[in-house]
Formats: C-alpha cells, sequence, structure tokens
C-alpha cells in the first residue's frame, strides 16, 4: 500500500506543477452526480483494504479504494451494518460513498452518511498526508474537518481511509403498505414521527405507502398491531428497500431528469399531478421529468428547502442552486485552504473550481 | 485614570458600540467587567477591555462590522459554563455576550423542530417542546443553565449521546454573522443542503468562526418510558468489560455510565443513593422507548450483567428510584466539591475497550503526582471524566494537578483516543492539541479559520495551537540539530 499512496503523492505532485486536475475516482458509481471533473483519473480502487474493524467498539476503518459491499458484508456477519444505508448504485467503493454523501431510507431516523463519519485521513492538494478526527464517538478536538468531507464529492482532498460508526442490526424488521394519496401519506407521516413508534424507513409512491417498522420484537409487534396496514412477507419487504436504495424501484425506470428535493417533511406536495417518489417520511421527494418550466430550484426554496437535478440529460448543465454571495466565498475559500491549485475534480461542484 | 477612559482606546470603537447599543448595553467599568472574567474553567481569568449585550441580529453585525473595521477582537459568550476556557475574553477585545437572545422564536410540533435564539437554556427548549410530547435530546450536565448557541460552539454532549448523538446530529440550521457583519445560514429545516457541509464547521468551532445568531433543532419524541439497571462489579477492568458486552450484543442504550469507587463513595455521601459501597466500580445502564421494548431490553441487560460477573444487579421499580439512580452520577462535580477545595475535570476520550486500562494508569498517575483522582465515565462512549483533586491555595498541587491533567490527556491519545469528547479545546488543551495533531492538520485548522475569519479576529487564540507554541509545548523533534520551519520565531 505504501507504494500505491506514494504514486498518489507522485501523482498530485505532478498535476500542481503542470498545472493540470486530476479526477479522483472510486468505482466511478456516481459519476453521473454533479458536473463531468475534469482532468486525468486517478483511481483509488488499489488502495482497498479493511484497516480496522471492532464490533465492540462500532467502528471501521477502512482504505477508500475498498468496496463498499465488502464493508457491509463483513459487517453483515457480525450483524452491524452502515445505518445510514447508502445506495452504491454499481460498484462503490468507500471513499466515493463518502464523497458522495449519499444516505439511504433510515436517515430521518439514524442520521446521514456525515452523522457517522468519524475520521479521515486525506491527501491534501499539496501532497500532505492529514488525518482529522478518529474512531472515538466523541471528539472535539480541532474543527469538524472529517464530516466537511462528506458530500464534498473530492474537491477537498483526496480521501485515504475513513473511518464510520457502524450500528447493530435491529433485532426485528416488518414492512407495512397502505394505499393513500400524497396528501394523506405526508400528513399521515409527520404525524406519526411525533410519536414514540419503530418507523425507520418510508416510501410514498403511486398512491401506495410502505413504512418499515424495525427494532426490539416486543415494540415492532405492539406498533404493527397499532398502525394496521397490509404486511409484506419478509423477502420481498427487503427486495423492496433495496430497491429504493438503489433505485431500481419501477418509478426509477426510463427516467430522463430525476430531480432530489430536500425539503422540511411538512412541506406541501410539489408538482402534485408529476410522477414522484416520497421518502425520509417525507422530506425527500424524487420527481421524474416534470415540466421543463417549472423552476424546481425556486420552488424548493419557497418551501424551505433545496433541489438537486440528480440524473440529467447531456443538455442539463445547472444540478445545484446557487448558494448566497456570503456562503460561496466561504466555500471556495474552503476549497482553496485544501486544494489551492484547484487539481481535484475542478469543475465538478462549481464551474469556477 | 478611570476604567472607561483605557477602555476608549483612542479608536472610537467604544463610541461606535454606543452608536449601536443602549447605554447599559454596552459596560466599561471594571466592576461591571468582572462578572465576565472568566467562563466555568476559573484557573483562566482575564477582564476584556468592553462588554457588550446587543438583542437584535442587525446590533450583532454592526459590532461585528465595526470590530473588523478596527482590528479588535471579539469573544462570544453565552452562559459561561464552557470548563475549558472557550470564553475567556482577550484583553484588548469585546466580550459579546448573547444572554439578552432568549426567545424562543417557534415551535412546530408538525415538523419537529424549534427554532430558538442561542441564550435560550438547553433545558428551557425540552420545556417548551414538552406540551407536544417532543424533547431535544443532548443534555449536557449543565443542561439548566447552558445555552444553545453555547451547545452549538462546543458541540455539547451528554448522558444521552450515546443513542441520541451530539449537538451536530441534532442542529438543522445555524444563522450567523461573520466578522465582517455578514449574515450567513449554514443547514435548513430540510435534512440535505447544497455545497459543504459548513453546519458540521461551525458545531464544535468554539466561536472562533461566526457568531450564532439563531439555531434549529430537532426535536424527538418523548419516550414512554424510561428504567434504568444499576451494576455494581468487583473490579474495574469486569466492569469495562461488561460495557463491551453490551454493545458487542447489538444495544445501544439510552445511558451508558460508569463511576469508580472513589466517586461512588464521595457523591454517596452527599446524595445518599444508596450506592453499594464495596464495589470498585459500578455501571448505570438506561433502558428507553415504548414500555414494550424496555421490558425487552432491561431483561437483556441484566442477562449480560449477570453473565459479565456483576455481583449485585438493581432495577429502577419506578421514575423516583430510576431518578435516585441517576441522582449520584449527576452529582459528581459538587460531591468532589465537598471533599477538595479544589478539582480539575479532564475530558479524554478513548476507545471503549481500552477503560481498564486507563483506569490502571490513572491509578499510577495517583502516585506519581501524589493526587487524588475520582473517576466518572461516559463508559458507553469512552468518554472520561476524571476529577483530580487539589488546593489551589498550594502552588505546588495546582501545577501537580495540571501535569496530572496533562498526562491523562496525553494517555488518551496514545490509547487511540482524544484530548477532548465534549469540553472543547478552549486555552486549557492547547497544548495537547500539539500533541493530538501535527504541523500539516494544525496549519489546514488554520486556514480553515482564515476561509470565515481571515483576520483572525474572532476568539483569537483558542483552540488551534500556533506552532510556535507547540514548539514551546516540548514536542518539537529536533533532529541533527535541523529545525523545522526555522523561518518561525521560537521560544
Amino acid at each position: 500500500m505504501q507504494a500505491v499512496l506514494a504514486g498518489f503523492k507522485e501523482r498530485i505532485r505532478a498535476a500542481r506543477v503542470a498545472g493540470l486536475p486530476l479526477e479522483l475516482r472510486g468505482g466511478g458509481s456516481k459519476r453521473f452526480l454533479g458536473r463531468a471533473a475534469q482532468g486525468e483519473i486517478l483511481d483509488t480502487r488499489d488502495y482497498s483494504g479493511v484497516i480496522s474493524y471492532e464490533p465492540t467498539e462500532l467502528v471501521i476503518t477502512a482504505r477508500a479504494g475498498t468496496p463498499l459491499a465488502e464493508i457491509q458484508a463483513l459487517l453483515a456477519r457480525k450483524r452491524q451494518m452502515l445505518a445510514f444505508e447508502p445506495p452504491a448504485f454499481g460498484l462503490a467503493t468507500v471513499g466515493g460513498t463518502v464523497a458522495a454523501g449519499l444516505s439511504g431510507p433510515r436517515r430521518p431516523q439514524a442520521g446521514a452518511l456525515r452523522d457517522h463519519l468519524l475520521g479521515v485521513k486525506l491527501l491534501d492538494g499539496r501532497g500532505d498526508e492529514l488525518r482529522f478526527g478518529g474512531q472515538v464517538m466523541k471528539n472535539v478536538a480541532g474543527y469538524d474537518v472529517s464530516r466537511l468531507m462528506a458530500g464534498a464529492m473530492g474537491t477537498l482532498g483526496l480521501l485515504l481511509e475513513v473511518s464510520l460508526k457502524v450500528l447493530p442490526m435491529p433485532a426485528e424488521q416488518r414492512t407495512l403498505r397502505f394505499s393513500m394519496s400524497q396528501s394523506e401519506a405526508l400528513v399521515a407521516l409527520n404525524r406519526w414521527a411525533g410519536q414514540a413508534l419503530p418507523i425507520t424507513a418510508s416510501c410514498w409512491s403511486g398512491g401506495v405507502l410502505h413504512l418499515r417498522l424495525e427494532g426490539a420484537r416486543a415494540a415492532v409487534q405492539a406498533a404493527r398491531a397499532r398502525l394496521g396496514g397490509e404486511e409484506l412477507g419478509e423477502a420481498a419487504a427487503i427486495s423492496f428497500w433495496r430497491d429504493v436504495v438503489e433505485q431500481h424501484h419501477g418509478f426509477f425506470a426510463g427516467v430522463r431528469r430525476l430531480w432530489r428535493i430536500s425539503v422540511p417533511s411538512t412541506a406541501a406536495p410539489m408538482c402534485a399531478d408529476q410522477p414522484s417518489l416520497i421518502e425520509w417520511g417525507g422530506a425527500l421527494r424524487w420527481l421524474r421529468d416534470p415540466p421543463p418550466e417549472t423552476d424546481l430550484f425556486a420552488e424548493a426554496a419557497r418551501l424551505g428547502g433545496s433541489a438537486r437535478l440528480f440524473r440529467r440529460t447531456p443538455e442539463d448543465e445547472v444540478f445545484d442552486p446557487p448558494l448566497t454571495p456570503s456562503v460561496a466565498q466561504i466555500q471556495e475559500r474552503l476549497k482553496r485552504a485544501f486544494d489551492p491549485d484547484g487539481i481535484f475534480n475542478r469543475g465538478r461542484l462549481c464551474a469556477a473550481w | 485614570m478611570p476604567s472607561s477612559k483605557l477602555a476608549s482606546g483612542g479608536d472610537g470603537l467604544i463610541e461606535a458600540l454606543r452608536a449601536v447599543l443602549p447605554e447599559d448595553s454596552v459596560l466599561v467599568e471594571t466592576e461591571a467587567l468582572r462578572p465576565y472574567e472568566c467562563d466555568g474553567l476559573a484557573t483562566f481569568r482575564q477582564l476584556p477591555r468592553v462588554v457588550v449585550l446587543p438583542e437584535t441580529e442587525e446590533q450583532v453585525a454592526a459590532i461585528l462590522a465595526s470590530c473588523h473595521a478596527r482590528g479588535v477582537p471579539v469573544v462570544a459568550r453565552g452562559a459561561g459554563t464552557s470548563l475549558s476556557g472557550g470564553a475567556m475574553p482577550h484583553a484588548q477585545g469585546v466580550l459579546l455576550a448573547m444572554a439578552k437572545f432568549r426567545q424562543i422564536v417557534r415551535i412546530d410540533p408538525l415538523a419537529r423542530i424549534a427554532v430558538v435564539q442561542p441564550g435560550v437554556r438547553n433545558k428551557a427548549i425540552s420545556e417548551a417542546a414538552n406540551p407536544y410530547g417532543l424533547y431535544y435530546a443532548p443534555d449536557p450536565s449543565s443542561q439548566i443553565a447552558c445555552t444553545i448557541g453555547g451547545n452549538v460552539a462546543e458541540n455539547a454532549g451528554g448522558v444521552h449521546c450515546l443513542k441520541y448523538g451530539l449537538t451536530v446530529h441534532n442542529v438543522l440550521r445555524v444563522r450567523a454573522v461573520t466578522i465582517t457583519g455578514e449574515i450567513v445560514e449554514f443547514g435548513s429545516h430540510a435534512l440535505d443542503t447544497p455545497g459543504f457541509d459548513g453546519l458540521a464547521l461551525l458545531n464544535g468551532s468554539e466561536g472562533m468562526l461566526a457568531v450564532i445568531t439563531e439555531v434549529s433543532v430537532r426535536l424527538l419524541p418523548l419516550p414512554q418510558t424510561a428504567r434504568c439497571v444499576l451494576a455494581a462489579f468487583d473490579d474495574v477492568v469486569r466492569a469495562g468489560e461488561a460495557v463491551a458486552a453490551i454493545i458487542a450484543a447489538g444495544i445501544i442504550p439510552a445511558g451508558l455510565e460508569m463511576m469508580d469507587q472513589a466517586a461512588t463513595r464521595a457523591v454517596e455521601a452527599f446524595v445518599k443513593a444508596g450506592y453499594p459501597l464495596a464495589a470498585a466500580a459500578i455501571l448505570l445502564v438506561e433502558s428507553d422507548g415504548t414500555a414494550e421494548e424496555v421490558e425487552e431490553e432491561i431483561g437483556r441487560i441484566t442477562d449480560l450483567l449477570q453473565a459479565q460477573g456483576a455481583s449485585e444487579i438493581r432495577v429502577s421499580r419506578d421514575e423516583a428510584e430510576r431518578l435516585r439512580f441517576w441522582a449520584g452520577r449527576k452529582a459528581a462535580f459538587p460531591a468532589a466539591g465537598r471533599i477538595s477545595p479544589d478539582y480539575y475535570c479532564m475530558d479524554g476520550t478513548i476507545p471503549r475497550k481500552r477503560l481498564g486500562e486507563m483506569l490502571q494508569a490513572i491509578a499510577a498517575m495517583e502516585q506519581r503526582h501524589r493526587l487524588r483522582c475520582i473517576n466518572v465515565f461516559h463508559a458507553g462512549d469512552g468518554n472520561l471524566h476524571p476529577l483530580i483533586l487539589f488546593d489551589a491555595a498550594s502552588a505546588d498541587e495546582q501545577e501537580r494537578a495540571e501535569a496530572f491533567g496533562a498526562e491523562i490527556l496525553e494517555h488518551s491519545v496514545a490509547l487511540g483516543g482524544t484530548i477532548t469528547g465534549e469540553h472543547g479545546v478552549g486555552v486549557e488543551k492547547l497544548g495537547q492539541m500539539c500533541v493530538q495533531f501535527g504541523e500539516a492538520e494544525l496549519e489546514m485548522f488554520h486556514r480553515v479559520k482564515a476561509a470565515f475569519d481571515p483576520v483572525g479576529l474572532l476568539n483569537p487564540g483558542k483552540a488551534v495551537p500556533t506552532l510556535q507554541r507547540c514548539a514551546e509545548y516540548g514536542h518539537l523533534h529536533v533532529h541533527h540539530g535541523q529545525l523545522p520551519h526555522p523561518e518561525l520565531e521560537r521560544f
């Protein structure tokens, strides 16, 4: 691994000298997000392997190029999991997973990927090896640079190692199905979320709400009796939630433009007559091929959230909403702090850098 | 010369502050400044040049812009309960007291969000949310007094954070003012926000990036019930192993705390909680949730504790008993105050599996530094709070206590942990930052600060040491006379 690491440093040094950018790439499974990065590909997959896994510490540390599937399989053997349920969208690596910062259905209850990221080791744009955070749950020494890497899309540094908090798999899991309209589902989801119920995932689409209950056996059974609905078989339930995470659910088939809209869970339905899929108790709304004249950036902002063009056509150029000038300035300075010559994933998050 | 004349400094600052604030909100007389000279860590004291008490965001922006224009440092402060000197004033600076920002702006029970000003006390949020069956989960021990703005600045923890996370996991949005007086927002009432995660940086930034003017937190449904198990162990290492066993069994308790015998004896004399005094250590394990969930979890926990060799196990039978179990743990600090003129509370975090090893190391340090130490832990997340007992009237004892504390923190790093789990670095642990981080990381921290505060006027000198200071701390490695960074002025 030392040789691979030395190779990375050499590539960064050469890129700095030449002023030529590098596209940091793991499995390439989420390359469709954002703009295409400029530059030569620096493939992280050779820097791979689990460094430590302590089930009693609830922490796994792995090199960035380690396949996500390998980590999930290792955890499953000890009945543990990455509770934020990241999508793989193919052959994702754990480094790419952190860089993309995406979280799956359990996010409202268990927290996002960033909430489970305890520490990172990275190479900055100078080729310096830096370590932030660590392997313990509570750590407030210095700024929380680790979490800053979640969702930064590799624009701040080349992730080398990541330490993630893991959680026990729940003892019991049941999935219920209800027929209801989008408005009814939003009201019900918000009402249930304010009660002590073991709900850990929700998905509404096409007039059907799926609800996942997880936790202690007795609690799940009591909630199941209280909520009613129709119960899915175990295999069907597992396959349903996997399809939601990996976007194999029928809603995503043949999509041209897929909008991912993050709004307060109580926000009114958006483009109610268009096909949509709602997760996160109402806080995440996927819209498929809405009319092109709809300004979803403005609409999401009006509702207190934001929109992102998640899957796009080649002619789409704008993917994320603009930031306020003050915040944009701080972000640009952060980029320069980590990558003064702008060699990492140039243009991926922001056209200017 | 009257102190007000000294404060004026000839740069027009006081006049500028008086132009935006009522007269009684600008304090310059020494007697008026005195209450602000330190936070909860009274070892470090400093009178500020001036104290201001704004009550609107516009006033905060105007104050910061005035300071920025004159190059004057600003230290923001909430209730001042910080235990690391993070809110210690700057001699030439403005102390920005946020005590008047105490409005609960709104509670949205359906969306389960509370929007509050930074001076609102932690406990007051849960009290306001209670009628809706909701509460705010992070519960630092000082929650009756500490404010949410300070909680964000320090990324405060508490007993519940094993299961419900730290402040950073429970804050949705922060509105703040930069040193140039610009209003910025990080996060949102939605769960995802575009761009870099500035909210993560702001949490735990010890007031060095921006001044917080509004915080939105997520509220959780009140658990239907909670019960607590008290388990006694004859051996501290076995108690530590029991902690690991609970986690390994897939149980994440709502609280998992440990006290050693010295701590148990100190608090028992104070609160009469009925703790087993013969035990080398006791564990408090709490389960919360629905009645069914709690019953099932308590059963599993007691079985595990039995199997791990607990010499005695008690399960709280009612709410009064549960609160009695906790009363001792929560009173550990005042109890230490009763048995020693002074105590020094440390805040290292280590991997759980090394708890026993750490306790043995602390016992050896007690001998070496000739001081007693009582130990209370957030055992579930490896966060230690050793209380070193000393008498500040003796300069020698104080020095030994500080050396003892430094050794505990440095040992935490050696065991794979960190020098602070929830109290922050402040001015107290600047030396140990040089042990935990190398030059490259410390330089990056300075760059991160500069992205928000290029001139370095917000709470200067806290949390992140200069490289020069690290060199003075004595951990600079000089090899064959070749000094790293020879351009730096040293000593």
